[in-house]
């Protein structure tokens, strides 16, 4: 896990950074201009990043972090 | 009354009733008004954490942004994204301390971590003036969406009113609860709504995607990628979409959804959900495209209005209701959710913080009693218009982020920051910000001197630099005290 969550670091420089380099309309990817095909694969990329994140982080599998809750 | 009225009718209807009960057997005790007891399962807190998306301004102003302003609309896809990425981390940690301290809203959050109640005094008022104008953008979307989809049979004034009359009835009686059962339905019609409009419009248009795109690119060289320098261009999009998103859970009404969850699991899994959730914008933005070369001319704050001009001109009476209606949805909800945020951190963080004495019950009935009064507010903003609006809202945004390094710093074990530099920081943010705004200033009158690429960074940022100078100075100097206080206990 410790290694994992600097996974995390890569939508924003895929984003934030990476945008930078791929900002045109051509080629259209999917029919959609390339800077917004970008953006879209990495909003997708970064749910798989996340849940790769959650399926090994022990915190998740802490079952009594769900049950201790309702008092 | 024609077809479209009587179905906006009906929405509005059905949010009324669902708000209402919302209250089931439960005590308005201030904890179940505000944060729902802490008893929010997965799906609930998903919707509370997902209203924040589709709120009028996504719904009108994604597709209008996408229509007058083309490239720079994709900013909202981002930092929704690297929100949501941030929020595995944040969010944990803030709703663990938040449940063991009975803690119902963000500046109460603070006040607690910093010992302090003048800083959550302080975090509280600029809270509030920052919620009010976002407020205000929601009836204001809700009167134009009305008075659109209604085919002007019902003025946006009127719509106002009723709006603003059905949320405070069923926030008043039922508080977060309300706004909680109603997001279901909202979501449940605006997905249904916008994934329709955002494959139908361009295919029926321009036959696909590609197509579109094509022609718009022929048509407007340039307007679908981000411009390489200047106003709304690539730095400006890379800092704004930064700052958005450390600014994104620092509403504070973002941030009391996150406090009715009722374990913190909860955010972790939704931090893996949310980002694709948010993909549904990229069809809102369609519709902005598609109506780009079919009903050109929109200029000026009339930009919004694109994805209903089109709609008008595609579709039967009915079906421009079903629209009108989700989009009244989007107000609502939202409103709701800022309503109970608005009128708790009156009652709990000013109210209280001044009268110490006061009864938890009194507290309670506070926050209660504010809702017509927060509402009534922002109604006459509302009916006031003026573009000032627009700008509060920015100001808004720029005033909530101010409170992301003091709250960030609360998390770790040993805050670097004390009491007086938390405030120190915010109170320095916050007068940038408003000084920045109201003389209209940008990095690059500020400072012409610096390259190009340094000055089309958001100057929000600036504010937000300023404030962690400000915040380290202060820290620095009371820190030898405080720890020495806290060695003599």
């Amino acid at each position: 896990m410790t290694s994992l969550k600097w996974l995390a670091a890569l939508p924003f420089l895929a984003i934030l950074i990476g945008t930078a380099f791929v900002n045109s309309v051509e080629p259209l990817v999917f029919g959609l201009p390339l800077v917004l095909a970008w953006l879209v694969g990495w909003v997708i990329l970064t749910a798989a990043i996340m849940a790769l994140i959650f399926f090994n982080d022990p915190a998740n599998s802490d079952v009594e972090s769900d049950r201790g809750a309702g008092r | 009354m024609n077809s479209a009225l009587v179905i906006i009718f009906l929405a509005a209807a059905v949010a009324l009733v669902l708000g209402l009960l919302a209250r089931g057997g439960n005590d308005m005790t201030l904890e179940q008004w505000t944060v729902g007891g802490r008893g929010f399962g997965g799906l609930l807190v998903f919707l509370l954490q997902a209203g924040e998306i589709y709120t009028t301004f996504t719904f009108l102003g994604g597709s209008g942004w996408a229509y007058g302003k083309g490239a720079p609309t994709y900013y909202i896809l981002a930092y929704g994204c690297l929100a949501y990425t941030l929020s595995y981390w944040l969010l944990p940690p803030i709703w663990r301390y938040a449940r063991q301290e009975r803690i119902v809203s963000q500046s109460h959050f603070v006040a607690r971590k910093y010992d302090s109640p003048l800083l959550g005094i302080l975090i509280a008022a600029v809270g509030v003036v920052a919620l009010i104008p976002y407020l205000v953008l929601q009836f204001k979307g809700l009167g134009i969406i009305v008075s659109v989809a209604s085919y002007g049979a019902i003025s946006s004034t009127a719509a106002i009113w009723i709006g603003a009359a059905i949320i405070t009835a069923y926030v008043f009686v039922s508080g977060v609860r309300g706004s909680a059962w109603t997001s279901t339905v909202k979501d449940i019609l605006i997905l249904a709504v916008v994934v329709f409009l955002g494959i139908y419009l361009p295919l029926h248009y321009f036959g696909g995607y590609g197509e579109m795109f094509r022609t718009i690119d022929a048509a407007k060289p340039g307007f679908l990628a981000l411009k390489p320098s200047g106003e709304y261009g690539l730095v400006w999009f890379q800092s704004t979409a930064l700052l958005a998103a450390l600014g994104f859970y620092m509403w504070p009404h973002a941030f009391g959804a996150v406090l009715t969850a009722r374990a913190e699991r909860t955010f972790r899994r939704n931090a893996v959900v949310l980002p694709l959730y948010q993909l549904i914008l990229l069809f809102v933005f369609f519709c902005g495209f598609a109506a780009i070369l079919k009903v050109p001319g929109l200029t000026g704050s009339d930009i919004d209005l694109s994805l209903f001009k089109l709609s008008i001109n595609t579709f039967d009476p009915w079906f421009v209701g079903v629209i009108g209606a989700a989009g009244v949805l989007t107000a609502l909800v939202p409103g709701s959710i800022i309503l109970v945020a608005a009128s708790t951190l009156l009652a709990n963080d000013v109210f209280r913080s001044l009268r110490p004495q006061t009864r938890e019950e009194t507290v309670a009935w506070t926050a209660r009693g504010l809702v017509p009064v927060v509402a009534l507010i922002a109604v006459y903003f509302t009916l006031q218009g003026g573009s000032t609006i627009v700008a509060l809202l920015l100001m808004g945004y720029n005033f909530v982020t101010q409170f992301f390094p003091s709250i960030v710093c609360s998390l770790m074990r040993n805050n670097p920051l004390t009491k007086a530099g938390a405030f120190a920081g915010v109170a320095v943010g916050v007068a940038t910000v408003v000084a920045v705004t109201l003389s209209h200033s940008t990095i690059a009158t500020l400072a012409p001197f610096l390259p190009t690429a340094i000055q089309d960074v958001n100057v929000g940022f600036l504010a937000l630099i300023l404030n962690l100078v400000a915040a380290a100075i202060v820290s620095l100097a009371t820190r030898p005290a405080a720890v020495a206080s806290a060695e003599r206990a």
